[in-house]
């Protein structure tokens, strides 16, 4: 079984931590893993760098060109995480666009990925139909489970066909927006959480974009398994410093 | 072998949608509608009616008899240059808002690099009454002042993009994540045949009054509807997009594209993306893009921002790669030295964009017999700084 799936099938709520790789420092990433292990988070998602992020906020995009700026590469990102699975047990998932994955090389991605201990991927701009037929038989030769987004415009149809087509957790998008931290939820968001709650989908949910602290992630969680947090950290870590993992951790809950 | 879009939205490998989830029911709604609505009747005379009453089509098939003299070739200018606002972007636009009103968008968004289509936008927002909003690099608003103005005027809200390198991909970022933000109201009027699917194939067509016009008027003063050749500038590649259309299929024409080389395609500061650019996805297309191994968008350089774009239009790759058209890169000095040999030879100064695409007569030769058609795309107003600060006027 693969450690993301094991996860969620725990009775537990889970909660998940996206960050960027290489920032706010090139070298901070394995210290970050380290420090979120040890904090108790569930879920890790690296998210790889990249000039043009279409699905992220501004928080998100400019820790992506702080990293790039910084001499992120995909290269570089793989070499960090050589050898962590021997600290490292929490499962860990890859955040990035798909061209600096076709410029790697899709299969050469994949194999490097498992090499390192990558459980999955998260790609935005890699649309279900594309993965379905290209690319699945090759995420699972090498053991890596992809994740899809669903936001409250997703049709009830394709929400069923991305069930279907999924192995690890359905990436619920709270609102309709790019990436970044809101204060709370409406009830627009409540109704959207139930409605989906409510179509008894085969895979989990976590929900993410717009959770920032323990009101969100209360209210995320009512509705699903999990909450997937990403601009706040950043910002957190921005204002904090890269060893204060912890403090922000406690926050939430 | 066609050259047009298949079933699946794509021209040969290129192309597609790889769009964030976000946007699918954005996109989808429009593939499923542009086709449907583009054929409605009311929608065809609303469009014919305003081409030619507003836009002022068509546009004239312009002899050019001391070009050809001087070239011994028979030389045409489409002459979009006459539109109104100054160039072929308008031809989208009208098409693209008559569209939105059917889908019940009630605000528009655009991107724009030097501004001509958010010109283009904003004017016929302004037409309509649609509340219009622009995504313009923070840079190329210092860059281009007149045409900000002009935006402003129009009644358009100019918003800087201010991530990445600040510039034409980086609004079309921020136009993307607007609609992300907005996809119930409002509609995205992307200026050239980029962008996820439908996006290539809906410009294309609108754009492709162009050449329908030239059949008409080619068959009226040489007897038969088509030429031996047509040339265009390629930026994203609209204006090439238009010419080729109908001819795309016929192989008696060859096709000529024109890209810019900027400084040299060897020195760091070009555009020309048959020439440097990797396969990769930009703005939602699988296409040919300049980026560097890492996968990283780079940023181009050429001396016309309409052709300052990273990537091309995924038809331009599919006929890049499938050798159906031929591709020439022109660097800015010849360019610019064609604004003015255009200018003193015909009485047309050509936006510089367009000044690319003659430059080739100097790179090849062409038979006395033969009919060259060339995309007068555009005029030279907006460019008339670049021109002022390069000759030192």
């Amino acid at each position: 079984m693969n450690r993301i799936q094991t996860s969620l099938a725990q009775n537990k709520k889970l909660l998940s931590i996206y960050f960027t790789a290489g920032f706010p420092a090139i070298d901070d990433t394995v210290s970050i893993l380290e420090q979120l292990q040890e904090a108790g988070v569930d879920l890790i998602e690296l998210g790889l760098p990249f000039s043009d992020p279409l699905a992220d906020g501004p928080t998100i995009q400019e820790s992506s060109t702080k990293a790039l700026h910084n001499g992120m590469t995909t290269d570089k990102l793989f070499d960090q995480l050589q050898g962590i699975r021997k600290t490292i047990d929490v499962p860990l998932i890859v955040m990035g666009y798909f061209n600096p994955m076709m410029q790697f090389g899709v299969e050469r991605f994949c194999k490097r990925c498992q090499e390192v201990g990558i459980d999955g991927l998260i790609i935005p701009d890699l649309p279900v139909d594309v993965y379905h037929e290209k690319y699945q038989k090759l995420f699972q030769q090498y053991g890596l489970l992809n994740m899809f987004l669903i936001t409250p415009q997703t049709p009830d149809d394709r929400i069923g066909y991305i069930d279907k087509v999924s192995e690890g957790f359905i990436y619920m998008v709270s609102s309709a927006a790019t990436t970044g931290a809101q204060g709370s939820f409406g009830n627009e968001q409540e109704q959207y959480f139930k409605r989906i709650g409510a179509m008894n989908l085969k895979s989990k949910l976590l929900v993410g974009f717009g959770i920032s602290n323990r009101e969100t992630y209360d209210a995320a969680v009512a509705h699903s398994q999990g909450a997937i947090i990403g601009s706040a950290f950043i910002k957190h870590l921005e204002k904090n410093g890269s060893n204060s993992v912890k403090k922000f951790i406690e926050q939430i809950r | 072998m066609s050259y047009h879009v298949d079933e699946k939205g794509y021209y040969g490998e290129f192309g597609g949608a790889f769009i964030p989830e976000m946007l699918y029911p954005n996109v989808e709604e429009l593939r499923q509608n542009y086709l449907k609505i583009t054929a409605q009747d009311d929608f065809k005379s609303e469009f014919d009616q305003l081409l030619r009453d507003y836009v002022g089509r068509p546009t004239p098939l312009y002899f050019a008899s001391r070009l050809s003299d001087k070239y011994n070739t028979k030389i045409y200018l489409k002459r979009e240059d006459l539109c109104h606002t100054g160039a072929h972007k308008i031809n989208n636009t009208i098409g693209q808002i008559l569209l939105a009103k059917r889908l019940g968008k009630n605000r528009i968004i655009a991107e724009t690099g030097a501004g001509q289509h958010g010109v283009a936008t904003a004017t016929v927002c302004a037409l309509m009454g649609i509340e219009c909003v622009v995504y313009m690099g923070e840079l190329d608003i210092k860059r281009q002042a007149p045409n900000v103005a002009r935006m402003k005027i129009l009644g358009a809200e100019v918003r800087p993009a201010q991530s990445g390198s600040k510039t034409l991909k980086d609004a079309t970022n921020e136009a993307i994540r607007d609609w992300i933000n907005n996809p119930v109201d409002t509609h995205y009027i992307i200026g050239s045949v980029v962008g996820p699917h439908p996006y290539p194939d809906m410009v294309a067509r609108f754009q492709a009054v162009i050449s329908e016009e030239c059949k008409s008027q080619l068959m009226e003063v040489e007897g038969r509807d088509y030429p031996d050749h047509v040339v265009a500038c390629v930026g994203g590649g609209s204006n090439a997009a238009g010419l080729y259309y109908h001819y795309l299929n016929d192989k008696r024409v060859n096709v000529i594209a024109v890209e810019a080389a900027g400084k040299g395609i060897d020195t760091g500061e070009s555009a020309a993306t048959s020439a440097l650019g990797k396969e990769g996805i930009i703005h939602g297309s699988k296409t040919l893009l300049m980026q560097t191994d890492d996968g990283q968008i780079t940023e181009p350089y050429s001396i016309s921002a309409g052709l300052d774009y990273p990537g091309v239009g995924p038809m331009h790759a599919h006929l890049f790669r499938s050798k159906r058209a031929e591709f020439i890169s022109i660097p800015d000095q010849e360019a610019m030295d064609w604004g003015l040999t255009l200018s003193q030879t015909e009485g047309i100064i050509p936006a510089i964009e367009t000044a690319h695409a003659f430059a080739i007569l100097d790179e090849r030769s062409f038979d006395p017999d033969e009919i060259v058609l060339f995309n007068c795309s555009g005029r030279g107003d907006k460019d008339l700084d670049t021109y002022i600060d390069y000759f030192k006027l």
